[in-house]
């Protein structure tokens, strides 16, 4: 852990702090009475919104959950901190791909 | 209370055993006592370290039932439950033998952290002028009286998960050197304290401070120097 | 080497850490089965609606739960490492450990009620 990664992963952090706020009553509100796929979609389609919102989210999470795997596979398990760090980039790069293929699916799909 | 306690004792080096010895109890009776006994009375090659046995220079500091302690300072009746003590040495240290550790390793992170005063005047320069209750000075007074017996480095798992970190005695002292209006090695020193194994890396567990036994409490010094350093990184005054 | 490994780390602050990694790491193994699970609406409305149904289960029901409580922990506890390196030291540290738990689990109940 260096300087860089600490501010990466405390600033990825603090944002996602609100983000995740907003995301728990998201998910409260969602599942008042049974959630159903079209609940979700009609709310999400097509807005521009909810596609920035959670293309924030999936940024910091990318980059907030990479960094944290990093430190963990650095102190538990035998990799080298070399191999750590990639294995937490390509982590985080699945995680970013992944997001964004949701958002694509819930907004414009 | 029962005659004798089963105690046991770490033996060799890093690949070494427990051995148990039947040591008399008595009344206010401290753990380097009954480690002193065994010495004398029982097994003379064993190896341990003290010198002031009043708990003021922290040579006596090992493993006591699975915690870092100063051994002059821990009494028997308020750890040995069951009449039983395990007794190692420090953890995170190479063993030279017995109870007795190798402290190079402790200290030559203290230099990595630059934990080194770096003097910015001559004799022939007034005296630096300090009030006692500014801020900096505060902050220095409430973590220099650290002896440097090791507690916190043994206690502390991300020394024992990170064999880069500088742990936490070596931060605490960057961070006394920091508040120290006479220092000028401050741009060394936050850079070293912001690179691999340095500040960073801590967890905020906080069993340094939980168990030092000068009750100093490296988290916040650490978390102090997070802070420093980041000022210093956004201002481009660090590189990272 | 030594045998007493578990002694000063029965302590809260040091349980609240272990917490705080181990539900960051269960979080991080969970996200992309939520991305997969979402990107089924490519295909269509309904194969996220099948999905949807399948959740109904209660095993996933509480399992749910338990995300929720692990995404509150480890959210609360992250804020308290937050104010650490970012303010002045307060003292009270065990005690927010606590109550960010708990603060948690009560969440994640209330949750957990809602959904059944």
């Amino acid at each position: 852990m260096n300087i860089r990664l600490y501010l990466w992963q405390r600033g990825t952090a603090a944002l996602l702090a609100p983000l995740v706020l907003v995301h728990i009553a998201v998910i409260f509100y969602a599942t008042r009475q049974g959630l159903s796929a079209a609940d979700v979609l009609s709310r999400t389609h097509d807005s521009i919104v909810w596609a920035s919102y959670y293309a924030l989210f999936v940024a910091a999470v990318s980059i907030h959950a990479s960094i944290g795997l990093r430190n963990i596979l650095a102190e538990w398990s035998p990799l080298t901190p070399r191999a750590a760090d990639w294995f937490a980039i390509m982590f985080g790069v699945l995680l970013a791909m992944l997001g964004a293929r949701a958002i694509y699916a819930v907004v414009l799909a | 209370m029962a005659a004798e306690l089963s105690v046991s004792v770490w033996r060799g080096g890093e690949d070494g055993r427990y051995e148990t010895y039947s040591v008399p109890r008595r009344e206010s009776q401290t753990v380097l006592d009954v480690v002193t006994f065994v010495q004398r009375n029982i097994d003379p090659t064993l190896s341990y370290r003290f010198a002031c046995r009043v708990g003021v220079c922290g040579s006596c500091a090992m493993t006591v039932n699975g915690k870092p302690r100063w051994t002059c300072r821990t009494h028997v009746s308020k750890v040995a439950g069951g009449g039983r003590l395990e007794i190692g040495p420090l953890e995170n240290l190479p063993v030279i033998k017995d109870l007795a550790t190798d402290m190079q390793p402790f200290f030559e992170k203290w230099q990595q952290a630059k934990g080194v005063f770096a003097p910015s005047k001559t004799r022939y320069d007034d005296i630096e002028q300090i009030p006692p209750s500014s801020p900096e000075r505060r902050a220095a007074d409430a973590a220099i009286e650290c002896i440097n017996c090791g507690v916190c480095y043994a206690a502390c798992d991300t020394v024992r998960w990170n064999k880069d970190y500088f742990g936490p005695a070596a931060l605490n002292r960057a961070w006394t050197l920091v508040n120290d209006a006479r220092d000028a090695g401050n741009a060394e020193r936050l850079q070293a304290v912001s690179e691999n194994g340095g500040c960073h890396s801590c967890h905020s567990h906080q069993s340094c401070q939980e168990l030092c036994p000068q009750t100093l409490n490296p988290t916040a010094s650490i978390a102090g120097l997070k802070r420093r350093t980041l000022a210093a990184y956004l201002k481009g005054e660090i590189k990272g | 080497m030594s045998t007493g490994l578990i002694a000063h780390r029965g302590s809260v602050l040091w349980i609240a850490a272990m917490i705080h990694r181990l539900s960051g790491l269960g979080l991080a193994v969970f996200l992309p089965f939520h991305f997969l699970a979402l990107g089924l609406a490519i295909d269509s409305n309904a194969k996220l609606e099948s999905f949807l149904r399948w959740t109904d289960q209660p095993w996933v029901k509480l399992s749910e739960s338990g995300l929720v409580f692990l995404l509150i922990v480890h959210l609360l506890g992250g804020l308290r490492v937050l104010v650490i390196e970012n303010m002045d030291w307060r003292d009270g540290q065990k005690q927010l450990a606590t109550l960010a738990a708990a603060a948690a689990a009560v969440v994640a109940f209330i949750f957990l009620v809602r959904v059944f």
